[in-house]
């Protein structure tokens, strides 16, 4: 029991951070109907530039921050602008191909810049060990959970409220109809895939802290998949229950099956369940099932 | 003899109303027009009959069968033609190729047969051009451009090329969305002429929707009018027009009662 | 100059290689080809060999997401999956290498409606995601299920024999090679001159309109989804007795990238764009290899920069030719012939 108690904490708090990356994810394809596959390598480049400035620049981490939020943000709207502006028109594929092209472009030229070999993060939070009743966890994924939890909940709280996040909502929504309302539909894109870069980039940081940082961190990235087709592919609530359901799920397939299989079964069992979520529910947990027009 | 029964059909997307126990039959051989203002559902009958959406309520009658459980792809070997509001043409590929595909339903080359091609595929693909050609081609009058590809060609071609493979899938009812939309004078009445050739010549029932009123009022046989997803009246051409309900929804209520008077 | 071309039948009319000029430059190349083993160096068999083999799998995929616009993550797997089973076959069961090929296609059919297959009734990008899935799993079926696999050490083989004939060389293993890339090559043009084909461009071009058109959409992304695997297993049967060893390093998520960045660089939809693709990124590896060769004078670490460099060049083909050359080097190929065929006229 203690044992299972144990894996669903550790796997509720990483859930949460996945939560965090898939909210990124999510938030593009809302707003833009693109199916985002470098999300994972903006997660490692944002945890890369992190990293860097910490340890090169010596910064401290609340100067860190905010920078690799506006680095983050360069990066999303230099994608948009420079590449998928000029996709517009083309057919669907096509602009999800660029996106596998670009993860491939990040993938290489992170390893070239950084290199190949595992970079461990200078400790950002207090080293102690957090003990609840008989479960520990970790002090880099507890507190790595509470601050991707507070982003969260800040973006979640811009789209309420702020004209921005409502201008983003207006625009996913109905591009047209955002577009005769006064909304700049262009500007929207290019704000969406500055969030969704800056998502990602933060759920980064807060892996790269937990786990170290190397060019592979972004295969992370791709349980983004598991977590939106389970929430569903257009909702935000969905990506964040997803983020927890999967990380759960994760965690307890790791820790009963490893012994079976000699290891990697954590990584596995999101796909697994992602395969058995297409047969039963493929729109998901919360998604709604696109109305065409003819 | 009714070729198409439209029985008590409703349909609605979460709250909104799209079409409310929409009744009518078309008879067979005949040009059967649906307008009304834009929105008003007309497109989606068009769609429930070809299976693409499926009715609250109601059924659709085919011959007498009832189609309820037959799929889309089903429906096009049954006889049912159809044109697309937007042009919905293939553009990777060029008129001909785009005219073949509309006979698909009525080919019988599977993967094997494909691939081996020489024999039995050849054949059937030999026989379709044919019969492309001289039914088709020739008969629409596309014989120049039917290499090209169907993107480089202008609108009004294209709506024919569409028409053209509409043809091929040797339809007892074709299916009409806006067929003369955004054409000119000329053009339409091109169309117009296609229009009731096909009806007389190839003996297949059309159910037309347009909006052009003086190319519904000469061709149509019969007409049905749409308001907000509900039918207003049917008849024939001069019985819709004189009707008070469908002068109000298009030229608004004072006209409507003005011309009672008058 | 093409003047005077007039055609009296269909038949001659829908050929594909149209007038006899066409035939002519045609029968020049399958005497090249023949000739080419006899004259080529090893390193150029071999590589002739390895493009031959990418090629099958190349157009494969094509048939998949260029023609069918269905987009699949998982085509190194599938081939790796083809090669594991011709492995397995002719160790475990000593099945004749002609046997094996089929199997091997069939096997790789299998797994990919398994995997594939519930997603083949929702939109494209469902699929994509997949064989993701498919590809990840695969890969890890691969490493760990030893007993059949061999894991990390993979397997080896011996030379494969045609009816007692031993193929222990590139050069008796080249025209193996060469009648397989043209079978394949001939039956998927042959394909898409039937309504098969042509159903595929429709699910690409517009999946709606096309299933009202009559075409069964399930069944007809099912045959290419099935028929992309099959050729991705013989594919991968093939590379697996030429290279007379498999292990999981072949078939990584970065292989099914780069048949991708094939089928986009060469031209999707385009027969002729998968063979110029996957000779083109048969090629880009070894340019970069030997590029990186040069600067080891200069940078002594150059050589680690091979793996990163390659998939920053794969991932910049991608964007690139999406962004300014869609329908890929076929396009290119096209536009240069149609200046010969008006030469010297311009129009």
């Amino acid at each position: 029991m203690d044992i299972f108690l144990q894996l669903i904490s550790s796997g509720f708090l990483v859930g949460g951070i996945y939560a965090l990356i898939a909210l990124g994810f999510v938030l593009i394809y809302k707003a833009t109907n693109i199916i985002n596959f470098a999300t994972g390598e903006f997660m490692m480049i944002g945890a890369y530039i992190f990293y860097s400035l910490m340890v090169y620049l010596k910064l401290s981490p609340f100067i860190g921050f905010p920078l690799v939020i506006i680095f983050a943000a360069i990066l999303g709207f230099l994608v948009e602008r420079l590449i998928l502006r000029h996709m517009l028109g083309q057919p669907n594929i096509s602009i999800i191909m660029v996106t596998i092209g670009l993860s491939s472009i990040l993938l290489g030229l992170a390893e070239i810049i950084w290199g190949s070999s595992f970079r461990s993060f200078p400790p950002l939070f207090p080293r102690k060990p957090i003990i609840l009743g008989e479960i520990v966890l970790r002090s880099n994924l507890f507190y790595g959970f509470l601050v991707a939890m507070a982003v969260v909940v800040i973006f979640l709280l811009l789209f309420k409220y702020a004209k921005v996040g409502i201008a983003m909502r207006a625009t996913a929504n109905d591009q047209m109809a955002a577009f005769s309302m006064g909304i700049n539909v262009k500007t929207m894109f290019t704000i969406s895939w500055a969030f969704g870069a800056i998502a990602a980039s933060l759920g980064g940081i807060i892996i790269g802290n937990i786990g170290g940082v190397q060019p592979t961190l972004g295969h992370i990235g791709l349980k983004i998949f598991p977590i939106v087709i389970l929430g569903g592919l257009d909702s935000i609530i969905g990506a964040v229950i997803g983020g927890f359901i999967v990380g759960i799920v994760e965690n307890l397939a790791g820790g009963y099956l490893d012994p079976y299989f000699h290891g990697g079964v954590k990584d596995l069992a999101p796909f697994v369940v992602l395969i058995f979520i297409l047969l039963i529910k493929p729109h998901g947990l919360f998604g709604t099932k696109e109305i065409e027009r003819l | 003899m009714k070729i198409l029964s439209i029985d008590n059909v409703s349909l609605s997307f979460g709250g909104l109303k799209v079409l409310t126990e929409i009744s009518f039959d078309v008879i067979k051989g005949e040009i059967f027009a649906i307008i009304g203002p834009n929105g008003a559902g007309k497109t989606s009958i068009l769609n429930i009959i070809s299976g693409f959406y499926h009715p609250d309520k109601g059924k659709v009658f085919f011959n007498g069968k009832d189609l309820t459980r037959i799929p889309a792809d089903e429906r096009a070997a049954l006889g049912m033609g159809r044109t697309f509001q937007n042009i919905a043409l293939y553009h990777g590929m060029s008129v001909l190729d785009n005219i073949k595909l509309g006979a698909h339903t009525h080919l019988k080359t599977g993967l094997m047969s494909g691939l081996w091609y020489w024999g039995a595929a050849h054949r059937e693909e030999m026989e379709l051009r044919k019969k492309i050609e001289e039914d088709i081609i020739d008969f629409l009058e596309i014989e120049s451009i039917r290499k090209q590809p169907v993107s480089a060609l202008a609108y009004g071609l294209q709506k024919r090329v569409e028409l053209a493979r509409a043809l091929a899938m040797r339809p007892k009812v074709l299916l009409m969305d806006e067929p003369v939309a955004g054409m000119n004078a000329e053009e339409t009445e091109d169309m117009a002429r296609f229009i009731l050739d096909i009806k007389e010549e190839y003996n297949i029932t059309i159910v037309l929707i347009e909006h052009d009123m003086k190319m519904i009022m000469d061709i149509s046989d019969r007409v049905l009018v749409l308001n907000f997803g509900k039918a207003l009246t049917h008849g024939t051409p001069k019985e819709v027009q004189k009707h008070p309900d469908v002068i109000a929804a298009y030229l608004g209520q004072k006209k409507a009662e003005t011309m009672e008077k008058g | 100059m093409h003047i005077g071309d007039f055609k009296e039948t269909y038949s001659s009319d829908q050929a594909v290689f149209i007038n006899a000029t066409s035939r002519f430059w045609l029968g020049i190349l399958f005497a090249l080809l023949i000739l080419f083993p006899f004259v080529a160096g090893d390193y150029l068999l071999f590589m002739a060999n390895l493009a031959g083999i990418t090629i099958i799998g190349a157009v494969g995929l094509n048939i998949l997401t260029g023609f069918a616009g269905l987009i699949s993550l998982g085509h190194a797997a599938f081939i790796g999956v083809g090669g594991y089973t011709a492995a397995i076959l002719s160790t475990r069961f000593d099945l004749p290498f002609l046997l094996c090929l089929p199997l091997s296609g069939l096997m790789a059919a299998f797994f990919g409606i398994i995997v594939g297959g519930p997603s083949l009734r929702l939109k494209g990008l469902y699929l994509c995601i997949a064989t993701l899935a498919a590809q990840l799993i695969l890969e890890f079926v691969f490493v760990h299920w030893e007993s059949m696999t061999g894991g990390i050490r993979g397997m080896n083989i011996s030379p494969p024999q045609i009816f007692g004939y031993v193929l222990d060389n590139d050069f008796k293993f080249y025209f193996v090679t060469l009648v397989m890339v043209i079978l394949c090559v001939t039956f998927a043009r042959n394909l898409f001159r039937t309504r098969v084909g042509r159903a595929f461009i429709a699910i690409r071009d517009r999946d709606i309109s096309a299933e009202l058109m009559g075409i069964n959409l399930l069944r007809y992304k099912t045959y290419a989804f099935a028929l992309s695997s099959f050729m991705a297993g013989i594919s991968g049967c093939l590379w697996v007795n030429f290279l007379k060893t498999v292990t999981p390093e072949h078939f990584p998520l970065m292989e099914s990238v780069r048949y991708l960045a094939m089928v986009i660089v060469g031209g999707m939809g385009s027969i002729l764009g998968s063979i110029l693709g996957a000779i083109f990124m048969t090629i880009v590896p070894e340019l970069i290899s030997t590029f990186l060769g040069f600067l080891v004078n200069i940078f002594p670490t150059a050589m680690s920069f091979l793996f990163p460099l390659q998939q920053v060049i794969f991932g910049l083909l991608i964007v690139g030719f999406l962004v300014f050359e869609p329908h890929g080097l076929a396009e290119i190929w096209r536009r240069i012939k149609n200046y010969f065929h008006l030469w010297p006229f311009e129009h």
